[in-house]
């Protein structure tokens, strides 16, 4: 509800700029000095107030998940978030920086500090000490529960400022208001959502907005900022590799297109050398800027950002054309020559490291799936099927190639960066599902830059037709294209009432972008799934809590150096709300570990007895979704395991677990299915229960089939917690029997 | 079994002459309830002053493996006939004795009236007794039931001399494994009764051991933190943290929830899930949380009137040797607890002790949160309890709380009395806060008219 009366004041916004022009050739023509001054206020306060209902909107519709359920962290990876964050506010930076983490990826352990972007922690720690030193008794949790919601709020902020350095201020609005709202952002920046990507795409769009400044302007300053803006953005989110090879991609384009000027070279080098050394400052990143091939196009274009300024200079001094085109061929040639020869040198010396499967699976989609199975396994690294698009985007999809249309109209070095950004991204969007986020801003921008020329053209069209007499002073001062065009529309019929129809189609195209955004807002992307909600009979709220119920057991009721085995999925989450050690967690940089973890789950129970001693695992949890249908669970999950254990032990094949290529937990599955750790843990006297009325005991309803292997002994494992709904199910690991 | 011994062997061995001879217990009747894990006793003491002298005091003796545990220890002195009898409190005070045998240790009851030569007295004595039932065996399953020991004296431990005495144990089932017998000794369904013994000298001592059943759940709170925070604008903000230990048999072995679900009479009979807190009338905004979420299983009947009923289900049903921490918040009007005293003074009037029922709290704090600029804080409680002042900062804190805490080990449900906390406090106080506020944002609408009127830039 409160996104659709925003869309509206978005839409009145729109149409407010136009009219805020055509009153002000009204009051032109008096040339009161005192009135012309209240306008331009009027027109700021409605600015102003129009952004910040806007600011206000993008935060209260991220609060759905605390409504519905409450202030607490989602998902998985926030949690790890949330635990460090905990630690920086408690330990101070120094302990945080330095930190190894001896409960997680149990015998190795992980450097915490050199091995996560600190952008986020360090953030939400330092608001947390603003608020604290404000005297606002807050608690870390709500802070960054409500981390996200905030930096989406100033997200809009940035697209309004971007929108307007790339069009005009009305599209900036319509930008601001379309982010705001944008179900592609809300997904990753709802109240709880604690990740890397909340603060990100501020960073992202902070310094793309930045950069354009310093191009726009060619000053030191802003260039200066957008550095600093880049330097956030690698300390936040992994994703800075985007920027640092979309820059350069689009100064390559613009030094192609003949747009080189001495702006582009005061953004770009001072953008990228001092945005280089303030990103070696991140552990984690390090040298890569220099060594990594990721980075090497940066590189590449600020030499050949030299080569240009030098010939430049050449081309000033030398007077001769026929001249200079020759030392031009030669020295475009060498410079090229040379930079291949380096790149060749340092990648065959093994300075300049390869690309990581991550980059590579960006551009072949099918890299992942044939190479890194723990990549292709996580369901956000999925291509994203066309639904989702549609789902995401909403009308912004329709209004994507309308407003490439109206920047290739009027092509600027700025509306060229958001067209390369816009299509870059796109294309990565339908690589990745999660990298929808990515290109959200952008067909933000450009959706807005096609609405906001549309409507200013529509109504200057209808104010026009009654003001024929100022029309002359009009077309002074108003939007020149716009007016131009109406006075050229003026002999068309109906041109007034065709106006109207279109202005009200495109109010209800936008209430009805508003309706969506905020129904997908509520229903889809504001569940924690940490909590899971559904349905009973009777229409009431069912509220399945059998993770925390697990973890908190486990933090409780456990010996405080218990080692947790899981699949890495619940890593994080253990470590977090459980407190205790595990085995292999969300953070998969060590994929013989985790091979080592899920050959443990497909094996025989004696061996994976081994496995499991040799790795001192104290407990095994398993997700199990039989009871309540909950259809994420291990089982589901299990063939990554046999997948990701087989990739680096061969003793796993995939074929043992298929019956004829179909994976089956009934009465036809594989044998070794039936006896694996994983089914045996799963199913452990499950078949004693009635699961639904009418079905045999033993009906898995994840799976809509009766188990196969209901007489499930465990012979080196014993129960010691299963959750009220079954969903988590943890086994304690016997010590060694005596041997005499 | 070892400890058993140990325990017992001291006191025996002692018969030490009377402190003093002019005592004589007529009759004592003491009644132990043993049907919870709070144990309560009741002893009724006839006493008659045989000496010459009169007397003021009436010694109680208690074993030091008793006094230890002891709660609570009230009594009262009963007056009139038995239609109209009115009962007096009575002033106790714990007493060293310097010949006192193998560590006993004291509490003296002061009379209301001294006790002349060859007057009676009537003296009804409450005692409560925590962590006295020892489970055994130690370790359960989680298909057994818990079996407990209770060890005392069939004896009353006295140092005067007692004519004629008995003892009733009430336990909560039939189920009653083995009784020391000392004759004569008597098991009628769920009471046991020993006596009448005739004539015992002072410090007579008889160790007693029964071995039951008892399945109530023993829920005890090992640190209960209550925060009470005063606000002069109409709420009293009480958040209490808890942790939850099940005292009982430690489980052993497998939990299994297809048993746990499908033979709740025979699986787990020891455990426990719910628990129930009994929270003042009016109560508002109540939450049940952990440190890691809101725990969605609670229900809450409120009533404008009663006391309203919290019952909480911790995450986990609780076995034996199993914890749970949590945190109840809640609010409550303030003019139901906060009120004027004649010289002017404010005064908290607040309930000592934990919500929960028949829950043991180890080590209780109070803290009570005066709001911002209150002086001159003084504490009456009804008994003895550790005091001391802190300083809380909260929203928009200058100067900072103070904050009064009262700390005492080992309360039971009898303690849940009212204490009173007196202070002064000026109403003008109460707008500190509010004129902040609004000063911060004058000055940041200022400062925006500022920036909009004045041209800073160096070029024109």
């Amino acid at each position: 509800m409160v996104g659709k009366t925003e869309s509206q004041n978005g839409a009145v916004k729109a149409t407010a700029a136009p009219a805020m022009n055509l009153e002000s050739d009204l009051f032109s023509n008096f040339s009161f000095k005192s009135f012309k001054l209240k306008t331009k206020q009027q027109e700021l306060l409605l600015r102003v107030s129009i952004l910040g209902l806007v600011y206000i909107l993008a935060f209260i519709t991220r609060l759905f998940s605390v409504l519905r359920y409450e202030s607490m962290i989602h998902e998985f990876d926030p949690y790890f978030n949330y635990r460090t964050t905990l630690f920086l506010t408690e330990k101070g930076f120094y302990e945080f920086w330095n930190w190894f983490d001896s409960e997680s990826w149990y015998p190795l352990g992980r450097i915490i500090g050199g091995t996560l972007y600190p952008g986020l922690m360090v953030t939400a720690a330092f608001i947390y000490w603003t608020l604290r030193f404000l005297r606002f008794a807050v608690h870390i949790r709500e802070v960054c529960v409500l981390t996200a919601p905030f930096f989406a709020s100033n997200t809009t902020v940035v697209a309004y400022f971007f929108g307007k350095e790339i069009w005009d201020s009305g599209a900036g609005l319509v930008a601001a208001a379309f982010i705001a709202i944008c179900p592609g952002y809300i997904s990753r920046s709802v109240a709880g959502s604690y990740d890397n990507e909340g603060v990100a795409i501020f960073a992202l769009l902070l310094t793309f907005y930045l950069f354009v400044k310093a191009v726009n302007t060619g000053s030191l300053a802003w260039a200066l900022a957008s550095a600093f803006g880049y330097f956030y953005m690698v300390s936040a989110w992994g994703g800075y590799v985007f920027i640092i090879n979309l820059i350069p991609l689009y100064v390559l384009v613009l030094l192609i297109t003949g747009r080189y000027s001495m702006r582009l070279y005061v953004a770009y080098n001072c953008m990228y050398v001092l945005g280089m050394l303030l990103a070696m400052q991140i552990r984690f990143v390090g040298f890569q800027h220099v060594q990594s091939g990721e980075h090497m196009a940066a590189m590449g274009v600020f030499f050949l950002m030299q080569v240009f300024y030098f010939l430049d200079w050449v081309k000033y001094m030398l007077s001769d054309t026929k001249l200079f085109q020759a030392f031009l061929r030669i020295t475009v040639t060498s410079a090229v020559a040379v930079g291949a020869l380096a790149l060749g040198v340092g990648t065959a010396s093994g300075y300049i490291s390869p690309w990581t499967g991550r980059f590579y699976s960006l551009l072949d989609p099918t890299y992942a799936k044939d190479n890194i199975p723990i990549i292709a396994s996580v369901s956000e690294h999925q291509p994203t099927a066309w639904s989702s698009f549609m789902f995401d985007f909403h009308i912004l999809l329709f209004l994507f190639p309308a407003g490439l249309y109206f920047c290739f109209k009027k092509l600027s070095d700025a509306t060229i960066f958001i067209v390369m950004y816009g299509l870059t991204s796109m294309y990565f969007a339908g690589v990745m599902v999660r990298l929808i986020l990515v290109a959200t801003p952008a067909v933000c921008l450009i959706s807005a830059i096609a609405v906001s020329a549309t409507i200013k053209n529509l109504t200057s069209l209808l104010r026009t037709k009654s003001k024929t007499a100022v029309a002359g002073s009009s077309k002074g001062t108003g939007g020149s294209k716009a007016s131009s065009k109406a006075s050229f529309d003026q002999s068309q019929p109906f041109q007034k009432n065709g106006a109207i129809a279109l202005l009200l189609g495109a109010f209800y195209l936008l209430s009805k972008y508003a309706t969506h955004c905020t129904w997908v807002t509520s229903e889809a992307y504001s569940s924690p799934s940490i909590v899971l909600a559904a349905r009973g009979a009777h229409g009431n709220r069912v509220i399945f809590d059998d993770y925390r119920e697990a973890y908190f057991w486990l933090r409780q009721n456990t010996p405080p150096d218990a080692k947790v085995m899981s699949w890495w999925d619940y890593g994080y989450q253990i470590t977090a709300m459980g407190n205790r050690t595990v085995i292999v967690d969300n953070n998969t940089w060590n994929n013989t570990h985790i091979a080592t973890v899920g050959r443990a789950m497909s094996s025989y129970e004696d061996e994976a007895y081994e496995i499991m001693r040799s790795l001192d695992v104290d407990y095994v949890l398993v997700v199990f979704g039989g009871v309540t249908g909950y259809s994420s669970d291990d089982i589901n999950k299990f063939l990554w395991m046999v997948r990701i254990g087989g990739g680096v032990f061969p003793v796993i094949k995939e074929p043992d677990y298929l019956v004829n290529g179909d994976y089956r937990v009934d009465k036809g599955a594989a044998p070794k299915m039936l006896n694996c750790l994983m089914y045996k843990l799963s199913y452990y006297r499950f078949g004693e229960l009635v699961t639904e009325y009418g079905k045999p005991p033993g009906y898995d309803r994840a799976r809509g089939v009766e188990i196969g292997n209901k007489d499930i002994k465990l012979e080196h494992l014993e129960e010691a917690f299963t959750t009220s709904n079954w969903i988590v199910r943890i086994y304690k690991v016997k010590p060694p029997n005596n041997r005499w | 079994m070892l400890s058993l011994t140990i325990i017992l062997i001291p006191i025996f061995l002692f018969i030490s002459g009377a402190s003093s001879h002019q005592i004589r217990i007529n009759n004592a009747e003491r009644r132990i309830d043993l049907s919870t894990h709070i144990v309560k006793v009741f002893l009724t003491l006839k006493v008659e002053n045989t000496g010459k002298t009169s007397a003021s005091e009436i010694l109680l003796a208690f074993p030091p493996t008793q006094v230890d545990h002891l709660a609570f220890l009230e009594a009262l002195a009963a007056t009139g006939k038995k239609k109209k009898k009115t009962y007096v409190s009575l002033a106790v005070k714990p007493t060293q004795l310097p010949d006192a045998p193998n560590e006993t240790n004291y509490y003296t009851i002061v009379l209301a009236n001294p006790l002349n030569t060859g007057e009676t007295a009537t003296l009804e004595i409450l005692y409560i007794l925590t962590h006295s039932l020892e489970p055994f065996p130690v370790e359960i399953s989680q298909s057994e039931s818990q079996l407990v020991y209770y060890r005392d004296s069939a004896l009353i431990l006295s140092p005067y001399h007692i004519k004629q005495q008995t003892t009733f144990i009430k336990i909560p089932s039939n189920k009653v494994e083995s009784f020391t017998r000392v004759e004569p000794t008597d098991r009628a369904g769920n009471e046991l009764k020993y006596g009448p013994y005739e004539d015992r000298p002072p410090y007579s001592y008889s160790p007693l051991l029964v071995h039951f059943e008892n399945n109530n759940p023993f829920s005890v709170v090992e640190e209960l933190v209550r925060e009470v925070e005063i606000s002069h604008w109409g709420n009293l903000q009480i958040t209490e943290q808890y942790k939850l230990a099940h005292a009982g048999a430690r489980h052993k072995g497998i939990f299994s929830r297809v048993d746990y679900q499908s033979k709740p009479a025979f699986s787990g009979v020891s455990s426990f899930k719910h628990l129930l807190a009994r929270l003042p009338p009016r109560v508002h905004s109540v939450y049940y949380r952990d440190e890691i979420g809101n725990i969605s299983t609670s229900h809450l009947r409120a009533d404008s009137w009663k006391i309203s009923e919290l019952e909480i289900e911790p995450r986990y049903p609780l076995f034996g040797g199993w914890r749970a921490t949590f945190v109840i918040g809640y609010g409550l009007p303030l003019e139901d607890f906060l009120f004027e005293s004649s010289d002017g003074r404010r005064y908290l009037n607040f309930t000592f002790g934990c919500p929960l029922v028949e829950t043991v709290v180890d080590k209780l704090t109070i803290k009570v949160v005066l709001p911002e600029g209150a002086k001159g804080p003084s504490a009456v409680v009804p008994f003895p309890v550790e005091q001391r002042l802190e300083t809380k900062y909260s929203y928009l804190d200058v100067v900072g709380r103070t904050v009064v805490v009262l700390e005492k080990k080992n309360v039971v449900p009898v303690h849940n009395i009212p204490f009173q906390l007196y202070y002064t406090f000026k109403p003008i106080f109460m707008l500190a806060e509010p004129l902040m506020l609004a000063s911060a944002f004058f000055l940041f609408f200022t400062a925006c008219v500022a920036y909009l009127h004045v041209d800073l830039s160096i070029r024109k």
